[in-house]
């Protein structure tokens, strides 16, 4: 199943945020093996070349490490992992906020409305 | 990375029609590139050229530093848009004419894709579907090991489900030594295996850069800006 990607931004890019996701999301443990790069392309339905670029960025940044010989491997640094979720979720929040903004609600009646939601949903989901 | 294919300022024209003006273009090995351009453009008579089946009116080409002759046609593996396959053939009989004729041909990786798409060796060419048939030819050009490999229209007559087992069979036969050309209308359906793309307009190329380039640049799909650029 190719990974769902948008047409109007560069790839590599969405790749990335994926693989955080991955990560942060627990798919990946701390320490576990990557797949290949050749693997991972044609899972991801991506060029190979596209995905070595997006997998060097975040090696770059630090989630991923690599080891001569023997592949990549995602970061055993919890601090990190939970400092990009953190930041995933801030981004989430913020682009949640911005979205309400523009529905015309401020601050408190945002809080309030959500209250609200998390009520009714109860025994539901979360 | 290696020069697999160099065209300088190659010309093509058909008494006094024009098909390619003055093209200079190299392509380099670890490259999956799209040949994109309306009809007409020039995209079917460079990749006859490539393949020797026609010639230059000016200029030159090459691949992998070879003059395009007998040498430069055992490195390039070549899907054509219509088959030139005997239907009355078997699989299994096309795939030992493919062993006789191309000395690169892996005749496993052959069975073993056919297996996976469950394609009988023993069945004739003319009892399958359209789409089967192509997917039968693809497998032969893909089990060659080539340096270049020239697809034009891979995915044009198959359903969706089959469309992504062909871009899936492409990128796991991907080779660094090789680079991959495919010519094709369906943009969006292959876009996300290019890394490369070139936009030919009447006869000249008009764009010769990375998928991600576009995006990043124009803020919008390789897709959506052909539709721009080449607006009727």
């Amino acid at each position: 199943m190719p990974w769902n990607l948008t047409s109007d931004r560069p790839i590599f890019l969405q790749i990335i945020e994926i693989m955080q996701l991955s990560i942060v999301s627990g798919k990946y443990a701390p320490g576990d093996k990557l797949p290949s790069v050749r693997e991972l392309a044609t899972e991801a339905a991506v060029n190979p070349n596209t995905m070595q670029k997006a997998l060097q960025e975040l090696e770059r940044s630090g989630l991923v490490y690599s080891k001569r010989t023997s592949g990549r491997f995602i970061t055993e640094d919890l601090n990190m992992i939970e400092e990009i979720k953190s930041t995933l979720a801030r981004e989430k929040i913020e682009t949640f906020l911005q979205s309400m903004k523009s529905l015309g609600f401020d601050r408190e009646e945002t809080i309030s409305l959500m209250k609200q939601t998390f009520e009714n949903m109860k025994g539901e989901t979360p | 990375m290696s020069i697999i294919l160099e065209c300088k300022n190659l010309s093509k024209t058909y008494g006094s029609h024009t098909a390619l003006n003055h093209i200079n273009l190299s392509l380099e090995s670890g490259h999956i590139i799209g040949l994109l351009g309306p009809n007409g453009s020039g995209k079917t008579t460079l990749i006859k050229l490539i393949n020797g089946l026609l010639t230059p009116s000016e200029g030159t080409l090459s691949v992998n530093q070879a003059p395009i002759g007998p040498k430069s046609k055992s490195w390039v593996s070549y899907l054509p848009d219509h088959s030139y396959l005997e239907s009355n053939l078997r699989v299994n009989e096309i795939i030992r004419y493919f062993k006789d004729f191309c000395l690169d041909f892996e005749e496993e990786r052959a069975y073993d894709m056919l297996k996976k798409l469950q394609i009988n060796p023993n069945d004739k060419l003319k009892s399958m579907s359209k789409g089967t048939k192509e997917k039968v030819q693809l497998i032969l050009i893909m089990s060659r090991r080539a340096k270049l490999y020239v697809l034009d229209e891979p995915i044009a007559g198959v359903d969706p489900a089959a469309r992504d087992y062909i871009l899936e069979t492409i990128l796991s036969n991907y080779d660094e030594d090789a680079a991959i050309l495919i010519s094709t209308h369906l943009i969006s359906d292959i876009e996300n295996i290019l890394d490369q793309v070139i936009f030919i307009k009447d006869g000249q190329i008009a764009l010769n850069t990375s998928v991600d380039n576009i995006r990043e640049k124009e803020g919008k799909s390789v897709d959506a800006l052909f539709r721009e650029v080449f607006k009727c």
